[in-house]
């Protein structure tokens, strides 16, 4: 063998961190919470998530091949957390068909019409979670088959906002653990916040988003029980943080990479936008949980915020 | 630990394959070919025909206008040939060839071994000798190093700060030069901060090379070299590059071009460079040599040699030997060298090594979408924006190129190195880069009429 010289301009080395093992971390540090609610809601959850994120993979493969006809990404596994997040919003007892029909708009309208990964304006999962939503609004708020000694029929958000539950009954450590109704994935805060550690650690993410955005919850919920005082100055803001959406919300939807701000400064705003806005909606509104609702019109925001928040050009002050 | 204020990364130095070698002296080619630009600025006329003698040290190529560089012969010999050559990027370049006879020296050339410190010479008797003595800046951009130390009207220089950084992986000459030419470069130091009339010099190197920091404080101290700072700095890419070093040197940033570095009071000049002064000032020898890293993973052995300039690349690896199979041999490191496609092309003033990488080292990774997630603007030193401005070059959006600061860039590598995408986010800024600085320029022209 002999000796062949090639070229191209530099750099000649590349740092090694691909797109698929970011992917792959997402995927990971989403485990703990899918054990949590494998382990208190059943094996279902694990059938509703297999189905999700196979039709997830499959529909972008057909739409890429065949539709599109070009070369498929599916293994660079964006569609697997795709498919994993929308799991996570769904409640347990939905039936398969609708969970496939999530995925179909998650990943056809969310992600594919816009030219697939990194070009999706919102995020897909959620795309496919506020679809389900309006479309099937029963089922997608049915919580019946949910934890069996949990106050049954609704979540805590809707029972706190209808009254039906005061803040001092709550057991704030059955909330930490996932002891309560909800979508699939998010409860267990527990187990959501050892994921973002996880991601942080990695630097997949980094703090800003999820601290913006859960500093915000709790800032905005303090100044709302202040009026109250007592004991729900330090429930109420603790409960928003626990309950509904916050974490899997705060951690893992609103820190995808391609519908949130590029600069550390844009990731704040950002993240105290999602906070104003779930927070508003959760007192005020008609709906007891506003966190996608929230990342969803932040996402919209984003390529503003990217215009005016620039990095600093070296050497200006 | 200082540092650069924002952005860089941290690659692997690999270092350890060529730093314990000690600087050898690489027996002397038969023939050279020394080519007629070895700097920015204007090509040197040649001054020399087919069939002239010369000798070592004697020029041969002048230097046209002021921002351009003279040329000597590496060797003693004949001429036997002015003519065009392709260089290591396979251009055509003027060159001229000498056949070596023996190595005979011009006579004002002091060849002895001792140290001369003092210096009593002013500040214009020493730039102008650096500029007979055609030296360029030796860490890569070969900017004439008299044009540099030239303060302009106006503008007074406060710190002269030495680049020891290194901050390429694998490259260790400037490291073996610290190690073992340490006095050279604190005499040379002292003649530079008599150049440019500062009280103040800060040599910052990179905490990978704690050795050379204690030896050249150790040197320093022994023989009473003052103020003259030894700074260590903390390991982070692109920390030799001068507006980086400036910063975490002085903390002063210098501001967006057009801007020089003496907007900031500082002058900023490469240690090996820094010999080159020394050896200019006090010896009368112009730049005919340097000290080369032969470097990489798969070579048999790895060397820093003392080369002469004109020595065809080919010979730097006849003890390495080259490996089989797809290599990519670069002229300087893996982050800003450029690729060598032909090794009969001679080794030039700004070339600190050749690294040799293997073709599964230097491959490049399948091309996927841009995720947005933002990494290259974290990794950029300058604060831009690479994804977009590489969007934009792709688009060959000129203008909006010009808006987001395309002519800021230094090409460090950072953004393509870390992108999960692999992206080649630089060969687009690079091209964005080139075709706005050109437009500048016309608009410049236009407006001058």
């Amino acid at each position: 063998m002999q000796t062949r010289l090639f070229a191209a301009p530099s750099p000649h080395i590349h740092g090694g961190e691909k797109t698929q093992q970011i992917m792959g971390d997402v995927i990971l540090a989403l485990v703990p919470a899918l054990a949590v609610s494998c382990y208190v809601l059943g094996w279902r959850v694990f059938m509703i998530t297999a189905i999700s994120v196979a039709s997830a993979l499959l529909f972008e493969y057909l739409i890429q091949r065949f539709l599109l006809k070009g070369r498929t990404t599916i293994g660079d596994l964006s569609a697997v957390v795709t498919g994993m997040l929308l799991a996570f919003n769904l409640p347990v007892g939905i039936p398969w068909w609708i969970v496939v029909i999530g995925s179909l708009v998650a990943i056809g309208i969310g992600k594919m019409t816009f030219g697939g990964l990194g070009c999706n304006p919102f995020n897909p999962a959620l795309t496919g979670r506020i679809f389900l939503l309006i479309a099937y609004p029963v089922q997608m708020t049915d919580w019946t088959t949910s934890v069996p000694d949990a106050i049954s029929g609704s979540t805590m958000l809707a029972n706190v906002k209808a009254g039906a539950l005061s803040l001092s009954e709550l057991d704030f450590v059955s909330l930490l653990g996932g002891h309560m109704n909800g979508s699939m994935g998010e409860i267990g805060a527990l187990a959501l916040i050892l994921g973002g550690v996880y991601l942080l650690v990695r630097r997949v993410i980094t703090w800003h988003i999820p601290v913006a955005v859960l500093g915000t919850m709790a800032i905005f919920g303090l100044s709302v029980a202040i009026p109250d005082g007592g004991a729900t100055l330090w429930q109420l803001p603790l409960f928003h943080l626990l309950a509904g959406g916050a974490m899997l919300g705060a951690i893992f939807m609103a820190t995808d990479y391609s519908t949130s701000p590029m600069t550390h400064k844009g990731m704040i705003i950002y993240g105290v936008g999602i906070g104003v806005i779930t927070m508003v909606i959760r007192l005020w509104g008609a709906y007891p949980e506003g966190m996608s609702f929230a990342i969803f019109i932040m996402n919209a925001a984003t390529p503003l915020i990217n215009k005016y928040c620039r990095p600093k050009r070296f050497g200006t002050k | 630990m200082r540092t650069f204020p924002i952005g860089g990364i941290h690659p692997h130095d690999n270092k350890e394959w060529s730093k314990d070698q000690a600087i050898e002296r690489l027996e002397l080619p038969d023939k050279v070919a020394i080519p007629m630009i070895q700097h920015i600025g204007a090509p040197s006329t040649p001054v020399v025909k087919k069939g002239d003698k010369v000798l070592t040290g004697q020029l041969i190529g002048q230097s046209v206008g002021f921002v351009s560089a003279n040329i000597h012969s590496s060797v003693s010999g004949t001429v036997v040939d002015v003519d065009g050559y392709a260089n290591g990027q396979g251009q055509r370049r003027l060159m001229v060839v000498i056949k070596r006879e023996g190595d005979e020296w011009v006579e004002s050339i002091d060849r002895s071994p001792e140290l001369k410190r003092e210096c009593t010479l002013s500040s214009e008797e020493i730039i102008a000798k650096i500029k007979d003595a055609g030296i360029v800046g030796l860490g890569g951009a070969q900017f004439p190093t008299h044009v540099k130390l030239t303060i302009p009207d106006g503008q007074k220089a406060e710190v002269l700060v030495i680049n020891g950084v290194e901050c390429e992986p694998y490259l260790t000459s400037d490291y073996r030069n610290m190690l073992e030419r340490a006095e050279e470069i604190l005499t040379g130091v002292e003649i530079l901060m008599r150049a440019v009339k500062v009280e103040r010099a800060v040599i910052g190197v990179e905490n990978n090379k704690p050795d050379a920091v204690a030896h050249l404080r150790e040197v320093a101290q022994k023989n009473n070299y003052k103020n003259i700072e030894i700074l260590p700095l903390k390991v982070r890419y692109p920390q030799g590059g001068e507006k980086q070093l400036i910063a975490a040197a002085t903390g002063r940033q210098v501001p967006p071009p057009p801007a020089l570095p003496i907007s900031v009071g500082a002058v900023v000049c490469n240690v090996s460079t820094t010999i080159a002064v020394y050896e200019a000032v006090q010896k009368n020898k112009p730049l005919i040599e340097r000290v080369v890293t032969i470097t990489g993973k798969d070579l048999k052995s790895t060397h820093n040699y003392l080369a002469r300039f004109g020595t065809p690349v080919s010979r730097l690896f006849e003890l390495a030997g080259l490996p089989e199979g797809d290599v990519k041999l670069l002229n300087g490191g893996p982050m800003m060298g450029r690729a060598i496609v032909d090794i009969t092309a001679p080794l030039i003033k700004g070339c600190s090594g050749i690294t040799v990488l293997s073709g599964k080292e230097a491959a490049r990774g399948k091309e996927l979408s841009c995720i947005k997630c933002g990494k290259c603007v974290e990794a950029c030193p300058m604060g831009l924006e690479p994804y977009l401005l590489s969007k934009l070059g792709k688009l060959q959006k000129w203008d909006m190129a010009e808006e987001h600061y395309a002519t800021d860039c230094i090409e460090c590598g950072c953004c393509s190195y870390t992108c999960p995408s692999y992206l080649p986010l630089l060969d687009y800024i690079r091209i964005a880069k080139q075709t706005v600085m050109t437009n500048i320029r016309a608009r410049a022209a236009a407006n001058k009429k």
